[in-house]
């Protein structure tokens, strides 16, 4: 295997290796952009916006079928880290698959839920919970979209040979997705409060 | 010293011009002690031949010490800053005195709306005098105002009264001021309007008892000149909100031509 | 894999330092020196064009409705793009590329001693999204309506509403543009702290790090928690103005306050992301030319990190007349006021470095130490406006004014030229022309009072801000503050015509200047260690750290530096 990209980039003074700090400062800097919209949605609703009673209208359903799909997506990208690190990369390249499947299955089952919204009159501008719940979800499904993207192209560079750190990294980043998921759905989905 | 350029017109202007009198003489004292030794060092500490710099680590006690004491020195005065600066914002802003009479005032893109509450004291009856661009105040009384806007943020400027409060759309933003002074002010808009922002003012007017009667009398008559009008004189060329569509190819061009 | 890459030793050498062609050195680089000259020129690009803007409408309000000379008519509606973008230009796409980026990509792998930051790539891709962000704001200005108007702050519903800005496309090319760029500096900004991290040399401890390079990590850390969730706000806004959502809109159950709190809480800390980049190499700079070793340079740090966690709760302090609640008020006046304490042991500290020196006056010393003096002017009026009381009379007001441009002016173009005069011999291998620096700096500085100290008086005579012509107000519109309007336009133009100057020398430097050795200004830090201007790939081997950065004129030694990576004398 040979070495890419400058020195630098192989240095290590942490102890960490390189791509997995960066990827983590990333995510570090993804938390305030999702904090700062929570926060506000947690605002809007604690100061008793009318609309936010809407929040009763989603599918409790669809949203906890959804939630089990990530869960299951977040083992199934462990298991291709597991894999990779014993260097099996056939099996790797079959749990990234299964990943992507997973993440599929996600946008599907919620293509439905915003078709159904939509139908029933509940658009973007309908009033401000639904601004929230298209524009939060809308970003974290964008997220869903950029991992599968990058997923597919780190299971073909490992089919090849290298960059096998990488799916460690892809998991990171879709343990993070799956957490943005687990906040976004008791707000929009269960809570009354 | 703020005085000097502004005449001081309401009950708080003094408390106000006091701070920043205070404040004047504590930044004062530390900035010219500062810039004096700053200025100091750098003449006494020049290169000269053959002389070879301290070698000081600003580590230790006895270094630090000379960073360490002034800067206690600066934690005080700010407690004195504070404690006074609380004191006036307390009085000017948190505290509602009673009142002798009311005024709404209302933002607009780009004037001023005022509704005197009339002799009854209350506004939303049917002795309220509505004017624009020109309030009318009784000297010596305390006012309230509640302050709105029909679009965007306003700011209900007086300077000479001291006074600064920005107006929120959805928002009914209470408070008060006492005008000391009869004469003639600027009221200004002081956030950020739009196209009109720059031609955004009001006057306001501080009468006597008299006078303000005969005022709001001439008002509700009919016949009554604007003093706003009076003080800008033939200035008033207020665009309207379409008169400058179209304006901007003469700034695109020109700017074109630098690039 | 990765545990393998971490035990890579210094001794690699291989396909990278090949030649490349031009395309793949110039125009799509990854090498850090490459990209930094990008982000400081485009910066310097983006300054000509904010200045120009200054010198527009300093004109129209010295002379109002008359034309202006190589403008033309400034009316209303282009005085609001003209200041709008303005304080945009220069805060976002001047000061943030060249001190952070540029400098920081230039001077961070340098200065820790590595051959390149640890993501080149990602590097890359930062500079091209930001070089976009700058053509997007470009292109705002010519869109039919006008650049946006709305004030940097960019307030709602002001901004949220195109019936009300007047400006449709302007305003949402604008807030793209300002999203772009934060996300471009995101980018950036994972890469100098993860490479700060990660591949500093051997031996290089902690507190071995150069305070530039600490800082500008500090900066980025700063930008980056405070970033997020006006990023998310910028999302916010885009919305309201092109789907119709109401996030910031009353009309429809939103709050235009909320975007005040989104701003502002990313506005105060970003006024650190700034300062602390300028702080640093002001830090290099005066105990370099001081020979001395910085003092307390563990204070100077503490109080950095205070600095930086107090900006976190101070910014209600632009809010206090907004409509928030005033008794909130109070917490911020002593937040606000609880600031000028790590600050002013920090100034202390670079004063106080200065004792017992052997201070030489070159180009670049007189940058950093006007630095000082005029970001002790800005510091100290600073109090007046974080006490409450008298931000109810100075609120929005030219005393605002011309306080924040006596700390961004020092933080931004005084520290530019700080740092350029000082890095031109390693960027270019040439020396630059001292006395026309000298003429320069005093062209520069000199004037540069001239405009703002006039503008504090300005603001005590209650003259708002944002205002195209003041003959709308009668008490602004006398011929005494018209007097003080006009001497601060010709100042400026004072100024700006030593600008040329500058360009000069620096062109003319660049070809035609002395070649420089490779250690001009008998510094210690590992950049001066390596030829000027540094190989591809930095180090011919990986250098090995044995101090600190400030050893100047240590006990013992005969020379008054002592190079981080010379190894000590066996006794």
């Amino acid at each position: 295997m040979s070495m890419r990209g400058p020195i630098a980039t192989h240095r290590s003074a942490t102890g960490i290796p390189t791509g997995r700090l960066g990827t983590w400062w990333l995510l570090a800097s993804e938390i305030f952009i999702f904090g700062g919209l929570i926060a506000c949605f947690i605002l809007f609703k604690l100061n008793g916006t009318p609309g936010f009673e809407d929040a009763s209208l989603t599918s409790v359903t669809a949203g906890a079928i959804n939630t089990f799909v990530l869960l299951t997506s977040s083992l199934s990208v462990v298991l291709a880290h597991a894999a990779i690190e014993k260097g099996d990369r056939e099996k790797s390249f079959k749990y990234i698959w299964y990943t992507i499947g997973f993440g599929l299955v996600f946008l599907i089952i919620k293509t439905y839920e915003y078709t159904g919204k939509i139908i029933h009159g509940h658009t973007i501008t309908d009033n401000l919970f639904w601004s929230f719940y298209y524009t939060m979800t809308g970003l974290h499904a964008l997220h869903v979209i950029g991992g599968m993207v990058i997923m597919a192209l780190i299971s073909f560079d490992i089919r090849k040979g290298y960059n096998f750190q990488r799916v460690e990294l892809i998991g990171i980043y879709w343990h993070f997705v799956d957490l943005v998921w687990i906040f976004l759905f008791p707000l929009f989905y269960i809570a009354n409060f | 010293m703020i005085e000097y350029y502004v005449q001081s017109a309401s009950s708080f202007a003094g408390d106000i011009d006091n701070l920043f009198l205070v404040i004047t003489l504590i930044i004062g004292f530390w900035f010219f002690l500062v810039f004096g030794i700053f200025v100091y060092l750098m003449v006494r500490y020049r290169r000269k031949d053959g002389v070879k710099a301290k070698y000081i680590t600003g580590e230790k006690h006895s270094e630090t010490k000379w960073t360490h004491y002034p800067h206690y020195a600066v934690v005080a005065f700010d407690v004195v800053i504070i404690a006074i600066n609380i004191l006036v914002w307390v009085d000017i802003k948190q505290t509602l005195p009673p009142r002798d009479n009311l005024v709404r005032v209302i933002g607009q893109q780009w004037s001023w709306s005022f509704i005197h509450a009339g002799p009854d004291g209350e506004l939303d009856t049917p002795d309220d005098v509505a004017t624009v661009n020109d309030l009318h105040l009784k000297v010596g009384e305390t006012y309230h105002y509640e302050l709105q806007s029909r679009d965007v943020l306003h700011n209900f400027a007086v300077p000479a009264f001291r006074l600064r409060q920005d107006a929120v759309p959805g928002r009914t933003i209470s408070g008060w001021f006492k005008p000391t002074k009869t004469g003639t002010f600027d009221l200004q808009c002081a956030e950020m309007c739009g196209y009109g922002h720059g031609i955004m003012g009001a006057a306001v007017t501080v009468h006597s008892e008299e006078s303000f009667n005969a005022t709001m009398a001439q008002i509700q008559k009919g016949s009554y000149e604007s003093h706003y009008q009076k003080r800008m004189g033939t200035k008033t060329d207020l665009p309207s909100k379409t008169s400058h569509i179209g304006k901007e190819d003469s700034f695109a061009a020109l700017l074109a031509s630098i690039f | 894999m990765s545990q393998e890459a971490a035990t890579v030793q210094t001794d690699i050498h291989e396909e990278h330092h090949e030649e490349l062609n031009f395309l793949h050195k110039y125009i799509l680089p990854t090498d850090h020196k490459i990209i930094a000259m990008q982000y400081i020129f485009t910066g310097m690009i983006m300054a000509i064009i904010g200045g120009y803007f200054a010198y527009a409408f300093r004109m129209q309000l010295a002379f109002p409705g008359e034309l202006v000379p190589f403008y033309g008519l400034v009316g209303p509606g282009e005085y609001n793009m003209l200041v709008t973008n303005h304080g945009t230009i220069m805060i976002f796409w001047v000061a943030m590329p060249v001190l952070i980026a540029g400098f920081g990509n230039y001077i961070i792998p340098l200065m820790i001693g590595c051959d390149d930051m640890v993501f080149p790539r990602l590097n890359r891709l930062s500079y091209q999204i930001f070089l976009v962000s700058a053509l997007v704001l470009i292109l705002s200005f010519f869109v039919k309506g006008g650049g946006f108007g709305g004030a940097w702050t960019s307030y709602p519903p002001l901004s949220s509403a195109a019936e009300y800005s007047l400006t449709d496309w302007g305003s949402s090319l604008w807030v793209l543009a300002v999203a772009l760029e934060f996300v471009s500096f995101l980018l950036g900004g994972i890469n100098f702290i993860t490479t700060t991290m990660n591949a500093r040399a051997p031996g290089m401890k902690m507190m071995d790090i150069p305070i530039a390079v600490w800082f500008i990590v500090l900066a980025v850390i700063l930008f980056m928690a405070s970033v997020g969730p006006l990023i998310a706000g910028a999302v916010m806004l885009f919305m309201d103005q092109r789907i119709g959502t109401t996030f910031f809109l009353p009309s429809g159950g939103g709050d235009p306050l909320l975007w005040q709190h989104l701003f502002w809480f990313f506005g105060h800390p970003e006024v650190y992301v700034v300062l602390l980049p300028t702080l640093g190499i002001v830090a290099d700079i005066i105990t370099v030319f001081a020979r001395k070793k910085l003092f307390g340079y563990r204070t100077v740090l503490y109080t950095a990190f205070a600095t930086g966690g107090l900006s976190f709760v101070v910014w209600a302090h632009h809010q206090f007349i907004a409509g928030i609640d005033p008794r909130m008020a109070n917490v911020f006046v002593v937040t606000t006021v609880l600031i000028s304490i790590p600050l002013a042991e920090m100034m202390f500290s670079y004063i106080a470095t200065l004792y017992g020196g052997s201070i030489e006056f070159k180009t670049p010393m007189l940058w950093a130490l006007s630095f000082l003096a005029a970001f002790l002017i800005g510091g100290v009026t600073g109090i007046y406006l974080g006490a409450s009381a008298l931000d109810v009379y100075f609120h929005d007001s030219y005393f605002v004014l011309a306080h924040f441009h006596y700390t961004f002016f020092p933080i931004t173009i005084i520290g530019m030229f700080a740092a350029i005069t000082y890095w031109f011999p390693k960027m270019f291998g040439r020396m630059m022309n001292e006395t026309l620096g000298k003429i320069h700096f005093w062209g520069t500085f000199i004037p540069f009072n001239c405009i703002f100290l006039p503008l504090f008086f300005l603001g005590l005579a209650g003259q708002h801000r944002r205002i195209y012509n003041y003959n709308h107000f009668p008490d602004l519109a006398t011929q005494e503050l018209q007097d003080i309007r006009v001497f601060a336009t010709a100042s400026l133009v004072v100024m700006l015509f030593f600008q040329l100057i500058f360009i000069y020398n620096f062109f003319v430097s660049m070809f035609k200047g002395e070649k420089a050795p490779n250690n001009p200004w008998k510094a210690n830090s590992l950049e001066w260690s390596i030829p000027s201007p540094p190989p591809h790939g930095n180090f011919k081997t990986l250098p090995t750290v044995y101090r600190g950065p400030y050893e100047y004129s240590a006990p013992g030694r005969d020379l008054d530096y002592w190079p981080q990576n010379e190894p000590p004398e066996k006794s």
